[in-house]
């Protein structure tokens, strides 16, 4: 064991995980006779190497900042919101169909017109969940997943059948949006080699200081973290744990709505039926946990999992490794990112036993059951 | 090692620094082979500290550990297990959402096979339980059981483990004097079977009466071990201190004004949905202080979170300030002028994962000063925390301590001085000086007559019959749910008191 300050371990811990995360990549990739070298340089090559790779990487971030904000937001309230992608998705759709349906409406009122309905539209699916927790105690992660496929095929509903067929190409592809309610920004896309980065990446850091807002600086913040800490000392302290869960969830799903926006307005300019829930939406799930929660967390772990996204296209097109060893090698990857815990016990921090309580200490917020009871006691219990 | 050794447990020159703070500095003691060695000393003296190194969940910073007589490195509570040593702790450590009977086995399950064996299971324990005396139905839910009760399950989880060397941080706090005097008899039991014995406790009756020898440490240090027999009680206290300690209280006078709480005809039901208060009355006046005894689990708790907010009321009504306030939201009641000092700290009274400065602002947080416009002040926040720590004296590093890491007694003290800043009308205080030590005991009674001299309305539940007879100006008798006597504390006795808790009397003389 190695003796490190706990700073030290901070910084050391991860970047061990991501070293060692390449390096088993690496040993698949040699298993079935791909070179890990010339793989791992078109990774970097393309999603680093040039000013279009950079923009294409900044661009797959942002929604992930949204929806890994989403998530956080809701485990400090005790939730393991993981309607993510359903609530990405209404937000999408509803913010591509009222550019759709004004495309002449001055930018100025049209954009954050739209921005506000697909968030709306995330919050409401999300607020359903929610309202069915503080009501019946129904359990969130069952009914966020049924609502990821009730939002999936009510969308496909909407497109076929409501959509008016003006605003489509066919019954599974809207119409590209007007300008005026694009994120797109000429100059930006220019400087960035044409690529599709747009000013979904600067509502996304806008996010993140208003998560890091919320979070230290509010009332609401500090009500959100005291019902996930201890939702008995909350209620003894007479914070409404029903007005928080639901608060905390409409909070959670406008985020994610705001990620589905950022999708349809940014990326692609329209909206197109999607037959699997989306995967801004999961990835965010892992932004969100790889990053701890927590600001520059969320933040740098959005732009790994895009640098890995982009980068791993690079690997198909450039080094002419399958899709599936470059999935393989980015689940590595991200697994031992995600199990850095473990990296972390190969360290002997000065103090480590003091941390007896590590448990509860680790991290000020979600460190309660899925089902908000509290987990602490178990982990600490043993004698 | 010097000539053949009687001690069972040697510590020498224990040092624990956390982070620059010293919680033990020199620590030496020794345990001998079947005695009941007492640990004594004040609030954050270090003595779950030193507890926790012994039972292999603190690493000590410095200094050696033998165990009959051999030098061993207790690195984590596996090891200590298997060295004989088990702890109760000061604070439970229990599945709230198992059994009891599931929480005794947990980690050491007996099997058929693969298949729990509980039916096995059950009647070792229960064998066990009988035999020291603790009356525990195993089945219930440890989150259903009362405080005291969650405490038996704790002691029978360690004899569950046929551990030798038995460690117990404050054992006694939650239990009811008559209970008290069953575990001591249980503890003398075990030092005669052989098992080795650490108490911690800050009653000092209680190591006169069950200790042979105190250890008494001060702000990390040793302060020396004695034979029990050879000291007194008020030199104990003065070691322990660093002061002399006044004992007895001196109670003014006070005229009884306006009526500030008034329970009528109070019914509530317990979580199993069966009834717990069963039809009280009671009412209570400015400048009083109106004490609650009566045996753990007649009400007691149902009757508080029903006051406060927390709990439904099935009917009858609670009367504050003139105003209804039958099942009024929580914040509502505080904000009527109610204090509450709850009975379980860690449960209810704290958020342990939060600074202790957020958590002395848990009850004004959404207000001004410590807030404007829903945004937080934080310098606020710590500067109200710092005007606490130093008023009420919370032993910590600093307010950004998380309140995990402040000892048991300071949790308390954290408590209690956030809700006596709330300058509240009425002060619920549910076992205020549960874990308290002697001095830190005089400073919230003495505390608690200043509220009365000022005009508060103060509702004292407690298990300990001298903390109501020493504060109260009437006592009301909890038994079943019910009133069983009101009695004024000048005019009864403990005797009197104890017959009326268990039901043998009913209606005592009343004096009014
Ligand atoms: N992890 C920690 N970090 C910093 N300080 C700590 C930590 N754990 C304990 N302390 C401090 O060490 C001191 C001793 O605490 P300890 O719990 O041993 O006291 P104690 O003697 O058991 O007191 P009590 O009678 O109140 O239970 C306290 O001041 C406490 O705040
Ligand atoms: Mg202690």
């Amino acid at each position: 064991m190695i003796k490190v300050s706990p700073k030290i371990k901070r910084i050391l811990v991860p970047i061990i995980s991501i070293i060692a995360g390449f390096l088993v990549g690496a040993i698949i990739m040699l298993i079935w006779n791909y070179n890990p070298i010339q793989a791992y340089s078109s990774m970097f090559a393309s999603a680093l190497g040039n000013m279009n790779g950079i923009g294409e990487t900044i661009r797959e971030a942002s929604p992930l900042i949204f929806t890994a904000i989403g998530f956080a937001i809701a485990s400090k309230a005790g939730f393991f919101n993981i309607g993510l992608p359903g609530q990405a998705q209404a937000g999408w759709l509803t913010s591509i169909w009222i550019v759709l349906a004004y495309p002449n409406m001055p930018k100025i009122i049209l954009l954050p017109l739209a921005i506000i309905v697909g968030t709306i539209a995330g919050a409401l699916v999300a607020g359903v969940a929610g309202y069915l927790r503080a009501q019946f105690g129904t359990n969130e992660v069952i009914t966020t997943i049924m609502l990821n496929y009730i939002v999936l095929y009510t969308c496909q509903y909407l497109m076929q059948q409501v959509m008016s067929p003006n605003l489509r190409i066919d019954t599974d592809t809207t119409k590209n949006i007007s300008s005026n309610g694009s994120l797109k920004i000429n100059w930006l896309t220019n400087m960035f080699g044409g690529s599709r980065i747009n000013a979904g990446i600067f509502l996304a850091l806008v996010a993140i200081i208003i998560y890091w807002f919320l979070m230290k600086k509010t009332t609401m913040g500090f009500e959100i973290k005291s019902v996930g800490a201890n939702p008995f000392a909350s209620r003894y302290a007479g914070m409404s744990s029903k007005k928080n869960i639901i608060l905390s969830m409409l909070l959670s799903g406008s985020f994610a709505g705001l990620g589905g926006v950022v999708q349809g307005l940014g990326t692609y300019q329209n909206y197109f039926t999607q037959t699997t829930s989306l995967d801004i939406g999961w990835d965010g799930l892992s932004v969100a946990l790889l990053g701890g929660s927590t600001t520059i967390g969320i933040l740098l772990a959005a732009i790994l999992f895009s640098i890995l996204k982009i980068g791993g296209l690079g690997m198909q097109t450039i080094a002419g490794i399958p899709y599936e060893i470059v999935s393989i090698v980015i689940a590595a990857i991200i697994f031992f990112v995600a199990i850095s815990y473990v990296i972390g016990l190969l360290f002997k921090t000065k103090d480590k036993k003091n941390n007896y309580q590590q448990p509860q200490r680790k991290e000020r917020g979600p460190n309660n059951g899925i089902d908000g009871s509290n987990i602490e006691v178990g982990k600490k219990g043993q004698i | 090692m010097e000539k053949e050794t009687k001690n069972i447990i040697e510590m020498r020159h224990i040092v624990k620094d956390f982070n620059g703070f010293k919680a033990n500095n020199n620590i030496n003691l020794t345990l001998q082979k079947g005695e009941i060695l007492a640990l004594l000393g004040e609030n954050g003296a270090g003595k779950s500290t030193l507890m926790r190194i012994l039972s292999g969940l603190l690493e000590p910073t410095a200094g050696e550990i033998y165990v009959r007589g051999k030098k061993v490195d207790i690195k984590d509570p596996t090891v200590a297990k298997n060295l004989g040593i088990g702890m109760v702790h000061q604070h439970f450590m229990l599945m709230e959402s198992f059994t009891v009977l599931e929480n005794i086995i947990l980690g050491h399950e007996s099997t058929k096979g693969p298949i729990l064996d509980l039916k096995k299971a059950a009647k070792q324990v229960s064998a066990l339980a009988k035999r020291y005396g603790l009356t525990l139905d195993l089945n219930a839910r440890v989150a259903d059981i009362t405080v005291a009760q969650q405490q038996k399950v704790e002691i029978l989880k360690v004899l569950y483990r046929g551990a030798d060397i038995l460690i117990f941080d404050e054992p006694t706090a939650v239990l009811t004097p008559q209970e008290v005097t069953e575990f001591i008899k249980i503890l003398k039991g075990l030092a005669k079977e052989g098992k080795s014995i650490i108490l911690i406790t800050h009653k000092l009756e209680e190591i006169k009466e069950a200790a042979d020898r105190v250890i008494v440490i001060r702000a990390g240090k040793s302060v020396g071990t004695f034979d029990v027999a050879a000291v007194s009680d008020d030199r104990l206290a003065e070691l322990m201190v660093g002061r002399h300690v006044n004992m007895t209280l001196t109670k003014p006078q006070v005229k009884a004004g306006k009526e500030i709480l008034n329970v009528k005809d109070l019914h509530v039901k317990d979580n199993r949905g069966i009834m717990a208060v069963k039809g009280l009355s009671f009412a209570i006046h400015a400048g009083e202080i109106l004490g609650l005894a009566g045996i753990d689990g007649n009400g007691q708790d149902e009757l508080v979170e029903a006051i406060t907010g927390l709990r439904h009321v099935t009917s009858g009504s609670v009367i504050i300030n003139n105003k209804d306030m039958t099942n009024q939201k929580v914040r509502k009641i505080t904000e009527a002028g109610v204090a509450h000092i709850p009975a379980d700290r860690q449960k209810y009274g704290l958020i342990l994962q939060f600074p202790l400065a957020d958590n002395l602002a848990l009850q004004t947080y959404y207000r001004p000063p410590l807030s404007k416009h829903a945004i937080i002040n934080h310098k606020a926040i710590h500067e109200h925390a710092e005007k606490l720590i130093k008023q009420f004296d919370i032993r910590t590093t600093s307010a950004t301590l998380l309140a995990s890491d402040l000892s048991g007694g300071n949790q308390q003290k954290a408590i209690i001085a956030r809700e006596l800043d709330l300058k509240s009308d009425l002060i619920i205080a549910f076992q205020p000086t549960r874990g308290l030590d002697v001095g830190a005991i005089e400073y919230i009674h003495k505390q608690l007559l200043a509220q009365r001299s000022a005009g508060k309305a103060i509702l004292l539940i407690s298990y300990e019959l001298d903390e109501i007879m020493q504060l109260s100006d009437r006592i009301v008798v909890l038994h079943d749910g019910q009133a069983s006597g009101e009695v004024k504390p000048e005019e009864t006795s403990n005797k009197e008191l104890g017959l009326l808790m268990t039901g043998a009397k009913t209606e005592g003389t009343n004096h009014d």
